[in-house]
């Protein structure tokens, strides 16, 4: 029982420590931050942040969840810290915005760089990478150096394809820019013939996919372009470089509309305490330092035509982005969501 | 306060008799309840709250397409998670507790560990070995010349199997520690009459202990339910499509949270009635002892091959819940674990330090409160309070978080409003975005975990002793103090163990509810494991576990020494 009155002690040390810590966390209001609520983790927008405090002496303050930082910035309101938001999925832009938690930049260098087709008409989110959806396919089992998303349905490919959860965001966006080309009753369609022809339940994540054609079981996985670049320069784990050369990267569709891409982007919170700042960081962003790090370092698609896309991501070939509206698309994905559940497409293939 | 105790059912008649009628101390008891009972429910009456504005009927859509087959996944998976860990944690904890077996003091406490291990963790490494392109499978292809998944049948981890398989191995310990302190404090009296009425030794576990640690058992086998309910990262990796899954599909891909808190509601209801079931079948059965006598319990010696077969039984869930995937992990560990030794990892083992224990002594705190609460006043009132305090567990993590952070912002919010109006300053967020309301936040969540231990504890403590002690002058504070406090050790042990390991482990809540710049072992795990870079996180996991490791280490003496033998009777001369 000594144990248990001594850990007690130092919990109560522990309890004033975080009183202090508290009080001195709420008198932080300072000049010299920015706050940053994002769905992206630390680690890929890091090397990103400390350029920008190396340049511009702010402090980057940032809090990471992959689901309710929207939810949590309505409920905090007025008083919210959150200065910046930053996310994957054009969804999540579009939400919120909807939820009124966004503020609209106009007049400033951030719209003028950012093509209009990545950014809101009113200025309340901005992309500033894109990241294209793909196929990669087996380079020993799978002649086709060509496919389109429709291919996928197609018979022949039976037992052959893996993918995650068709839940997943990346999946939802895919499947509502099949709705917006197609509309709904072939879109069901569609989905029924991708699900006969998986080759197992979707689970696991991009990689994963990838390694499934590896291993041999499935000749074609869905996944983002960016984690081929992440699975080649593998240092420390050489296997996924083996996942990488096992597959040959496939652009859908690029012979006709093009592929289907999805952005990650930032927004204004309508409330923020540090209003200059976050311009400030948000024209960063959009600014060519960071978008070469977006492209360098991450090896997704800058949103800038003029910024070059990195050595690995060029050998791929070109990207041809399907031009549909970003806003379209994000309508949609309350339908492609459903339409998921209504073919049941997560149970996998036959059932 | 009242001296009127609980001898029996007519108890329960009382609480019909009026509010008026009762002493100022039970009023003030149960003016407490209902504020305490308001804080830990915050979370869940704000679900409520906003289920009556959902963006859309979402029942249409999910009854055509989800709602079977999610029912249907959702019962399998918690009927085999129930069976296995029940079966599991009752028979270890039993061979421990009455046989002497090679290293049975090492798995005493080598069979708590899984629960420091993160399910979605665990689940990824089982993957990566029992998966078709795992190490395993594709060992046996090369050995046998397999080409492909055609040429031979494998189970399939990705599956509600693969699910159960995962999670009961990781959630056994609930019911394992819950029954050894149950075993722990069953007179030896009741055993050793059972065994001269002709009882074997297996007739005496399935006729008395057995039977007697059902309320333990009940306890520790909902607390695994509840977590099947709630998890999401295990079930999206193995594909399973469960009602938690469902909630989140309605609130993020179609943008519905009202709709999802109604489908979470509507879990609730679910865990209701499956409390409701077990309580009525347990009908008016006592289960406390009625006499003080203890003595150590003899331990049976298992000799030869069968203390082998013991120790064989007692390790492999051990095996199956940490030694296993560790294998994966240590790999990880050690390619990457220089690398990612760092300052903000020290941080992150800090930081999982102060809320764990933080978010322990709290929940174990209102958990003795509130039990003890119903002990002195055993009416419906306090009975449904107890039960009530535990349901934040049932509930998906982040939308319990969701759920929090909506009224304390609200709180912050109003007094801001009014310090603004009346005085001119702004006080912004005092709770919200605070160490605060992620203590508070684990503190909710864990309850359960809390309050089950704890009432299992009172349970096995006869009220003849609060009556002996009572009529000898004691109140009913100091009767805590003095009687039930010493006897109840293990139980507030085991119960400030589990909260400390899962609140270490804990995601969901953590992640969206912490300040700024703040990580867990747990948060720092998630941050490279949502990168597909769960090897890299390695370190940080085996942490988790390692940190686990010391308050089990530390408790589990005073979990082992809960027998109250020998000593008691000489202390307390006058309860025998």
């Amino acid at each position: 029982m000594r144990g248990v009155e001594l850990f007690f002690r130092k919990v109560k040390t522990a309890i004033a420590a975080i009183m202090f810590v508290t009080v001195m966390s709420g008198a932080a209001g300072a000049a010299g931050e920015v706050n940053i609520y994002s769905y992206r983790q630390p680690y890929l927008i890091e090397p990103l942040l400390n350029e920008f405090t190396k340049s511009t002496g702010i402090k980057v303050n940032i809090i990471f969840a992959k689901k309710g930082l929207i939810e949590r910035m309505a409920a905090e309101g007025l008083n919210s810290p959150a200065d910046v938001l930053l996310t994957t999925d054009i969804g999540r832009l579009t939400g919120a915005k909807a939820k009124g938690i966004t503020g609209a930049v106009s007049g400033t260098e951030i719209s003028k760089l950012i093509p209009a087709a990545y950014r809101d008409t009113e200025g309340h989110w901005f992309g500033l990478t894109r990241r294209a959806r793909v196929v990669f396919a087996s380079r020993d089992r799978v002649t086709e150096n060509e496919i389109s998303y429709e291919d996928l349905a197609d018979t022949k490919w039976r037992g052959r394809i893996c993918i995650r959860s068709g839940h997943h965001v990346y999946n939802i966006a895919m499947i509502a820019s099949m709705i917006a080309h197609h509309g709904e009753a072939k879109t069901v369609k569609w989905l029924e013939g991708v699900k006969a022809n998986l080759a197992r339940k979707p689970s696991g994540n991009d990689r994963a996919q990838v390694k499934g054609v590896y291993s041999g079981e499935c000749d074609l996985a869905i996944g983002n372009t960016y984690y081929m670049a992440k699975m080649m320069l593998n240092d420390k784990k050489p296997e996924q470089k083996k996942w990488a050369a096992s597959v040959k990267m496939l652009f859908p569709n690029s012979g006709s509309r093009g592929s289907h891409v999805n952005i990650s982007g930032m927004a204004l919170a309508k409330h923020a305490p540090h209003r200059d700042n976050a311009i400030k960081l948000m024209t960063f962003l959009a600014g060519d330092k960071a978008q070469k790090i977006y492209a360098s370092v991450n090896h997704e698609y800058p949103v800038r035509d003029n910024i070059k896309v990195s050595g690995l991501v060029a050998g791929w070939g070109k990207l041809k982005a399907d031009p549909l509206s970003l806003n379209k698309l994000a309508g949609l994905r309350k339908r492609a969501s459903e339409i998921v559940d209504q073919v049941g497409f997560n149970d996998g293939p036959g059932s | 306060m009242s001296l009127a105790y609980p001898f029996g059912a007519d108890a329960i008649g009382r609480n019909i008799k009026n509010w008026f009628a009762r002493t100022g101390g039970e009023q003030l008891t149960m003016l407490s309840v209902v504020f305490l009972l308001a804080v830990l429910l915050l979370p869940i009456m704000a679900i409520v709250w906003l289920s009556l504005s959902p963006a859309e009927n979402i029942w249409p859509h999910l009854w055509a397409n989800v709602l079977p087959s999610a029912i249907a996944d959702t019962i399998y998976l918690m009927v085999g998670v129930g069976a296995i860990t029940l079966i599991v944690g009752t028979g270890t904890a039993w061979l421990v507790t009455m046989y002497q077996f090679p290293g049975r003091n090492i798995v005493d406490w080598l069979l708590v560990l899984p629960l420091a291990m993160p399910t979605y963790i665990i689940a990824f490494c089982y993957v990566e070995l029992f998966d078709y392109s795992g190490n395993l499978q594709s060992g046996l292809r090369a050995l046998f010349g397999w080409q492909s998944a055609r040429d031979y049948w494998f189970p399939q981890i990705r599956s509600t199997e693969g699910a159960i398989f995962v999670m009961s191995f990781v959630l056994y310990p609930y019911v394992y520690l819950s029954a050894r302190a149950s075993f722990l404090q069953q007179s030896i009296c009741v055993l050793e009459v059972a065994r001269t009425l002709g009882h074997s030794s297996w007739g005496v576990f399935r006729a008395v202990a057995l039977p007697l640690a059902r309320p333990a058992l009940m306890a520790g086998v909902a607390l695994g339910l509840m977590e099947c309910l709630n998890d999401i990262g295990a079930v999206e990796y193995l594909g399973v499509n469960s009602l938690t899954i469902a909630v989140y599909t309605t609130w993020l891909d179609r943008s519905n949270l009202g709709g999802a808190s109604q489908l979470a509601s509507v879990m609730l209801i679910f865990v209701i009635l499956l409390f409701t079931v077990e309580r009525l079948a347990r009908g008016r059965q006592k289960y406390h002892h009625t006499t003080g006598r203890y003595q150590p319990i003899p331990y049976v010696e298992l000799g030869g091959v069968r203390g082998w077969l013991a120790t064989i039984a007692c390790t492999l869930p051990f095996l199956l819940g940490v030694a296993l995937p560790a294998v994966v992990l240590l790999d990880g560990v050690f390619r990457f674990g220089r690398s990612s030794l760092d300052a903000a990892l020290l941080w992150s083992v800090w930081h999982s330090f102060l809320i764990a224990g933080l978010a322990a002594s709290i929940a174990v705190s209102l958990a003795l409160y509130l039990s003890y609460g119903r002990r002195v006043l055993p009416n419906l009132f306090m009975r449904i309070a107890t039960r009530l305090a535990g349901f934040g567990y049932a509930v998906p993590g982040t939308v319990l978080a969701v759920g929090l952070l909506i009224p304390l912002a609200a709180f912050d919010n109003s007094i801001d409003g009014f310090m603004r109006n009346s005085f001119g300053i702004s006080t912004g967020l005092i709770l919200s975005g605070t160490i605060f309301a992620v203590v508070l936040a684990l503190a909710i969540r864990f309850m359960a975990v809390s309050v089950g231990a704890v009432e299992a504890g009172f349970d096995r403590i006869s009220p003849n002793l609060d009556a002996a002690a009572r009529t000898l002058g004691e109140t009913s504070t100091s009767t805590l103090i003095r009687i039930h406090l010493p006897m109840l050790r293990p139980a507030l042990g085991a119960a400030a163990l589990l909260v400390f390991v899962d609140s270490m482990k804990e995601l969901p809540a953590t992640l969206l509810l912490r300040p700024f710049n703040f990580d867990t072992l747990a948060t720092h795990v998630y941050g490279l494991a949502s990168l597909d870079q769960f090897e890299e996180a390695s370190l940080a996991a085996m942490l988790i576990v390692l940190i686990g490791l010391a308050p089990v280490l530390l408790l589990h003496r005073a979990i082992a020494s809960g027998r109250v033998g020998g000593v008691s009777h000489e202390r307390k001369p006058g309860i025998r």
